[in-house]
């Protein structure tokens, strides 16, 4: 058995504060996934719309979006909302605000696909029934759409929590950086610590998206 | 009918709008009261005064929390190291208390640039790149590149250098960059870590290892048979406290702050309780820069 290093994490509180950081990933993006899931939806019907004028605009702030790295939309919260508006956001904040931009717009893009994936038989039957347009939305279209849903959204929830090492960047001391403060101040003691240390974060990680996946397959199973 | 569907998901998207934002402000609002007033987008300044930082009772320093042992976390979650001495010391001699800025080599000069930061001491190198950016107070220490090698075949000079020969460095460091302008004809081994690096130096893979020369120093004091051949190569660069551009009460106090430091020689004081485990003392003088003067060596 190689050395891995782990017992620099026994070190002191050494072990509580890469939980404490995984603690402060967590609530980063189970904050951001709260805001933006239903957000996300409500975009997402938006973008189906006929109108012009609204689709070019979720077009334009979905492409945003996607193409821009989350780092970089990082920086321009953090640092550009300084320079330009004044306001001195918090590194927790902005990540939320860059998060909930994000999540928003590929959450809208998906239920936009969930939504059009449903054959056009399924409104014209339940506006045969006698169903307004709304009840027929209620009814007919986002249980089925929900249905969909939900693996292409346990997916970007899972995203959304590892992107979280990205806030290192801009001040927030999460579960990476603080693995990294630990295999530094035991770099000349114990150099190898580094592959036990990320051994470790990589289980905790693990462990913060597992329960998603698992709640995701009792909701299919409950829904067939 | 379709009309006022249409209305309703509208109406419901502003709310959710509306909510976002007004998330956002609120949060940013509870979270200025501690980080000052100074960040402001018409052309006033975005960095707090001397007095500003007095009258608030916190000054916050931007440190490296992963650079041991000039910033890091120790066991115990508590900032250590030389740079952190300093800025312990800066805000007692203020009279306020010290907000520790966890930075990034990549985002320095970003946080005094919005004024997030009052100081910067994360081991931050003086360059005429960066004094356009900020402003440096006077350094306290010394920095230049360094070259490790066998005690039964210590390099002592990179002339007349034989072929068959390679020096080992870790890629993106500077000592990478310097030989490869400065010494074109050295082949060089590139590493990604220290950690490789140091294996394949002590497995004898190369008969040198580039680094800047407190890393060599470190390293040849922690292990048998191996010399500091070069403690000191290329430009010698110095390591000073930055303030955000224009910010000349708090830069006049810091350097007015070093002069009287250097009196009681404190960066000794410092280098001995930080650094003397990991450099030893043989090299306190050179690395040391005391009372912001550099000696000429």
């Amino acid at each position: 058995m190689p050395d891995l290093g782990i017992d620099v994490l026994f070190k002191g509180t050494n072990m509580l504060r890469l939980l404490q950081g995984l603690w402060v990933a967590m609530k980063i993006s189970i904050v951001s996934i709260l805001i933006s899931m239903p957000l996300g939806i409500l975009v997402g019907a938006l973008m189906t719309v006929k109108n012009k004028v609204v689709k070019a605009i979720f077009r334009v702030y979905l492409e945003f979006i996607r193409i821009m790295p989350q780092l970089v939309l990082l920086f321009i919260v953090y640092f550009g909302s300084t320079r330009a508006l004044g306001w001195n956001l918090s590194g927790e904040v902005a990540s939320v605000i860059v998060f909930v931009l994000w999540g928003t717009a590929e959450m809208g893009d998906l239920v936009r696909g969930a939504l059009i994936s449903i054959p056009k038989h399924q409104y014209e039957s339940s506006e045969a029934l006698g169903l307004s347009k709304i009840q027929t939305y209620l009814y007919i279209i986002i249980p089925q759409t929900v249905r969909r849903l939900i693996p292409l959204s346990i997916n970007l929830i899972t995203r959304m929590i590892k992107t979280t090492s990205l806030v290192l960047m801009i001040g927030v001391v999460e579960m990476l950086k603080v693995a990294q403060q630990i295999i530094e101040a035991n770099r000349m003691s114990s150099p190898n610590a580094a592959f036990g240390v990320f051994l470790v974060v990589f289980v905790l990680y693990f462990f913060a998206c597992w329960p998603f996946s698992v709640l995701a397959r009792v909701l299919e199973k409950k829904w067939n | 009918m379709k009309r006022k569907a249409w209305r309703n998901v509208l109406a419901l998207a502003l709310t959710g709008v509306l909510a976002l934002g007004l998330t956002a402000c609120g949060s940013s609002d509870s979270k200025t009261a501690d980080a000052g007033s100074a960040a402001a987008a018409d052309g006033k300044a975005v960095y707090r005064t001397l007095d500003e930082i007095k009258e608030s009772g916190t000054i916050n320093i931007g440190v490296f929390s992963d650079k041991n042992p000039f910033g890091y976390v120790d066991e115990n979650g508590e900032y250590q190291g030389y740079d952190v001495y300093y800025a312990r010391r800066l805000g007692e001699d203020l009279g306020v208390d010290v907000n520790f800025v966890s930075t990034e080599a990549a985002n320095r000069i970003e946080y005094l640039q919005t004024g997030k930061v009052d100081v910067i001491l994360a081991n931050f190198t003086v360059t005429p790149e960066r004094a356009e950016e900020v402003d440096f107070a006077s350094p306290y220490m010394n920095v230049s590149l360094g070259v490790v090698s066998k005690d039964d075949n210590v390099i002592t000079s990179l002339d007349n250098w034989n072929a068959d020969d390679s020096i080992i460095v870790i890629s993106g460091t500077t000592a990478e960059t310097y030989l490869i302008a400065n010494y074109p004809d050295i082949p060089l081994q590139k590493f990604d870590s220290y950690a490789t690096a140091k294996e394949a130096f002590e497995n004898g893979t190369s008969v040198a290892w580039a680094n800047d020369n407190t890393e060599v120093i470190a390293f040849a004091l922690q292990n048998e048979g191996y010399t500091v051949g070069i403690p000191s190569l290329g430009s010698a660069d110095t390591i000073a406290p930055a303030v955000s551009k224009g910010n000349t009460t708090l830069l006049d106090w810091i350097n007015d702050e070093i002069v009287a430091l250097g009196e009681e020689n404190f960066f000794h004081a410092d280098y001995e309780a930080t650094l003397a485990d990991t450099y030893g003392l043989d090299y306190e003088d050179s690395l040391v820069v005391e009372g912001g003067k550099v000696n000429a060596q």
